[in-house]
């Protein structure tokens, strides 16, 4: 009855989507107040709906109710509460109801938000904001129902995939949604000033906190992908160019992209055009993106047509939201001119230069993907694009990225002198370049110029981020949230810089047959396995090691990796042994039972890893910073654009 | 200089970046793509020698061979028409399996025997690469039911 009644809700939540947008988007071109009205309850209504789904799905699965086909496919009696909650969006069908949620939680934060907007303008955004949510209602409702049952009911589910059933994997989905949907809110927006063909640049200042909050969520997102794949895939990689993983970076990409190119929109009305067709492209990306994960596409051009109707509708869709977007700002954009001048060093040119590397690096990781599913739609042979490409061929945008990096934080607006900050600008680049050698020489004996620079260019970041808030306090000058969240996030990129310099460079991994009693040595450690024993779980049953690290016979710690059989059958798992440190981490996965008492075993020497993490939260935490800007408060600049609107011919 | 001139400057520098940027990716395309070959375009000498290539198939059922107590491992990878004898030392993954779909990165040896670096088989325990399932000749019935 539970599951019926969410698909039920499922339907109130499409019709009140469709009232959403005839209210809003009608409401806003015959400027009628009530439609207007009408638009925004039903915003609420649809919240509400789709929130009731989602708690009938959950409930499904918190009550093992196997007669409904979803639940059957991604849970198990015995999995955990935490997991059969997390199953909800283990697979396609539950995901996309995950995205509806967000879809219209963000509505609805948008909705509440906006009083102080011209009542037209927040109608089309409204209106835009519901398209997309009757999009993807329908999707779920012709082509992939949570809630369809299955009869007669299965005795027993089939589990939810082992991988998933994990912490950072269950919190990875929704996190990583928020920020995908989180750009529909900028695209709505840009949507919206191109309809009403507004010339002015308020819309950038009403979306900067939106699209900042989406991208810090995408940043979290993106993080714990990374730091799931490190140890619960067994593998001790943060980063694989995986198809699957470059369709949350290439949105990223764009996001980063726009928030740079938003200020300028913002504080100068310069790129105007530029910025709109980034918000555009940020959520044409996301959208891609979801689409191309859950398709199956990506992993080959053929798994496409295994469900022609999801296939055909995902097409449809993606064209018609992303071709009329671009169809629209054809015909649009060119009457935004943008005309003041500014000069070669000023803070223009350099958020210029950020955004040309940034759309650069986006193609690359773009090719990359997409050059396989083109070879082998034309039958040119079956390739893959291996990670030595991306690492490689990322590396050209990203290394004059953090150079200029440095300098444009410091330059001002229009006339772009530097004034004082020149000479301190040199020591900190002298200061960094010193460092890095002082690092390389004295922590790893190793001075290849590309680890150098590496080192050189994460310190330079770090310490330019740092000169801002010195400069400031000692001028007894203030720190505006917007500020101080740029040097934060500026800051962790440099942190994550440093990490990725550290493990790209002195990373060692080997796999080693050990018996009890055996030692194998790596990056100066001793690895000694003193123990196996067999382990019982909740739902599973393994053997666990004990290896104990030791440095120059003292000991350091003990490493207990798992092999792990879930009851439910399928595969053996894997479940690292780490030790974290600041200075690197130390890894071992135990493989298989090798016959004469020895086990694979594979052990990582990780160094400065965790850098790479602790980047990505400061990146994050400095978008939060920066969204609370006070300058972002609606109210507060409601009354400073009035009737700078222009209206649409 | 005037703005419009200015700007013109701009998109120039961009367009060249953009330019110079896409031919140093394809260039160095060349080396960092990885060709696939199921067996029988191996046996017909399709694959390069000497340069790293990806094979795949199914690991033939009774093939897995381990030297007790060592990471050595022979395995024989068919697509039931052909198969290639494939040499690996290290960890298998965890979803490495007798009559299940498998794709070995590495190269050929004088022997005919492919010599793997890495050996992949992804997440999900029901997924078969796609490239092995494509290049798989499935066994006709009459093979079946023997």
């Amino acid at each position: 009855m539970i599951p019926e009644l969410g698909h039920f809700a499922l339907i109130v939540a499409l019709l009140l989507s469709i009232a959403q947008a005839v209210f809003g988007l009608g409401g806003a071109a015959r400027a009628n107040g009530a439609w207007l009205a009408a638009a925004r309850s039903a915003v609420v209504g649809q919240f509400v709906f789709v929130a009731l789904a989602f708690a009938a799905l959950s409930w499904a699965f918190v009550e093992r109710d196997f007669s409904v086909l979803y639940v059957a496919t991604n849970s198990h009696s015995e999995l955990p509460l935490f997991y059969r909650i997390a199953a909800v969006w283990g697979a396609h069908e539950g995901s996309l109801l995950l995205w509806a949620l967000c879809l219209a939680g963000w509505t609805l934060a948008v909705t509440a938000a906006s009083s102080s907007l011209e009542g037209p303008f927040r109608g089309r955004v409204i209106g835009i904001l519901a398209l997309i949510s009757i999009g993807f209602q329908l999707f779920m409702l012709a082509t992939s129902n949570p809630f369809e049952r299955l009869v007669p009911a299965a005795v027993e589910g089939r589990d939810l995939n082992p991988l998933l059933q994990d912490f950072a994997l269950a919190v990875h989905p929704p996190i990583l949604y928020l920020g995908y949907v989180g750009f529909a809110v900028a695209f709505a927006f840009a949507y919206a000033t191109l309809l009403e063909g507004r010339l002015d640049a308020a819309w950038a200042r009403w979306t900067r906190p939106w699209t900042l909050a989406a991208w810090l969520f995408l940043t979290v997102g993106i993080a714990l992908g990374s730091w799931w794949a490190y140890y619960e895939l067994g593998w001790g990689g943060w980063w694989f160019w995986d198809p699957v993983e470059n369709a949350s970076f290439m949105p990223w990409l764009a996001g980063t992209a726009l928030i740079h190119s938003l200020a300028v929109t913002e504080k100068r009305g310069l790129f105007k055009s530029w910025t709109l067709l980034l918000a555009v492209t940020a959520f044409s990306l996301s959208l891609l993106g979801t689409f191309l994960v859950r398709s199956g596409i990506l992993i080959s051009v053929h798994a496409f047509a295994t469900d022609p109707a999801r296939g055909a509708f995902i097409l449809a869709f993606l064209s018609a939201v992303i071709g009329g977007a671009l169809l629209l700002y054809a015909w649009r954009a060119p009457r935004l001119k943008s005309s003041a001048a500014f000069e070669m060093t000023s803070r223009e040119s350099f958020l210029l230069a950020n955004n040309a590397l940034l759309v650069a690096a986006l193609c690359l990781v773009l090719l990359g993907t997409l050059y396989p599913l083109f070879m082998d739609a034309l039958e040119l042979g079956k390739v893959t694009v291996g990670p030595p490409w991306f690492n490689l061929m990322f590396l050209v945008p990203m290394l004059p990225l953090a150079a200029l990096l440095g300098v444009g934080m410091h330059a001002a607006w229009k006339r772009g002198l530097l004034g004082t900050m020149k000479a301190r600008l040199w020591i900190a680049a002298v200061a960094a370049l010193a460092g890095a050698i002082l690092i390389g020489a004295a922590a790893y004996a190793d001075l290849r110029p590309m680890t150098t620079l590496g080192f050189a260019l994460a310190l330079w970041v770090m310490l330019s981020s740092l000169l801002i808030p010195v400069a400031r306090i000692r001028a007894r000058q203030t720190l505006p949230a917007a500020t101080l969240g740029m040097v934060v996030a500026h800051f962790g990129f440099g942190l994550a810089t440093f990490g990725i310099t550290g493990v790209q460079s002195f990373k060692i991994e080997k796999d080693f047959a050990l018996g009890i009693g055996d030692t194998a040595s790596l990056g100066g450690y001793d690895f000694r396995l003193t123990a196996l024993r067999d382990v019982q779980g909740p739902n599973f049953a393994g053997v666990e090691a004990d290896i104990v690290v030791s440095r120059d016979a003292e000991r350091v710690t003990v490493l207990r990796p798992q092999k792990r059989a879930y009851n439910s059958g399928g595969n053996p798992m894997t479940e690292a042994g780490i030790e974290v440190g600041p200075a690197r981490d130390l890894f071992a996965a135990l493989g298989d039972d090798l016959g004469q008492g020895r086990w694979s075993v594979r052990l990582q020497y990780k160094p400065l890893i965790r850098y790479i993490w602790l980047g990505a939260i400061f990146i994050a935490l400095g978008g939060a910073i920066a969204a609370f800007d006070r300058r972002y408060r609606f109210r507060a600049q409601a009354q400073a654009t009035e009737g700078t609107a222009v209206a649409a011919p | 200089m005037t703005p419009r001139r200015k700007r013109l400057l701009a998109v120039i520098a961009i367009v060249a970046g953009v330019g110079a940027a896409t031919a140093l990716a394809m260039f160095a395309f060349r080396d960092n793509l990885l060709y696939f070959y199921n067996p029988s375009q191996v046996l017909a000498g399709d694959a390069p020698s000497g340069r790293t290539f990806r094979i795949g198939g199914m690991v033939t059922q009774g093939s897995v061979q381990r030297t007790p107590g060592t990471l050595e491992v022979r395995f024989v990878v068919t697509d039931f028409r052909h198969s290639v004898p494939v040499r690996y030392e290290g960890l298998l993954p965890d979803l490495f399996r007798e009559g299940q779909g498998v794709i070995a990165h590495g190269r050929l040896n004088g022997g005919g025997d492919f010599v793997a670096d890495e050996v992949l088989a992804k997440h999900d325990e029901n997924y078969m690469p796609p490239e092995v399932a494509e290049s798989l000749h499935p066994p006709t019935p009459a093979q079946a039911a023997e």
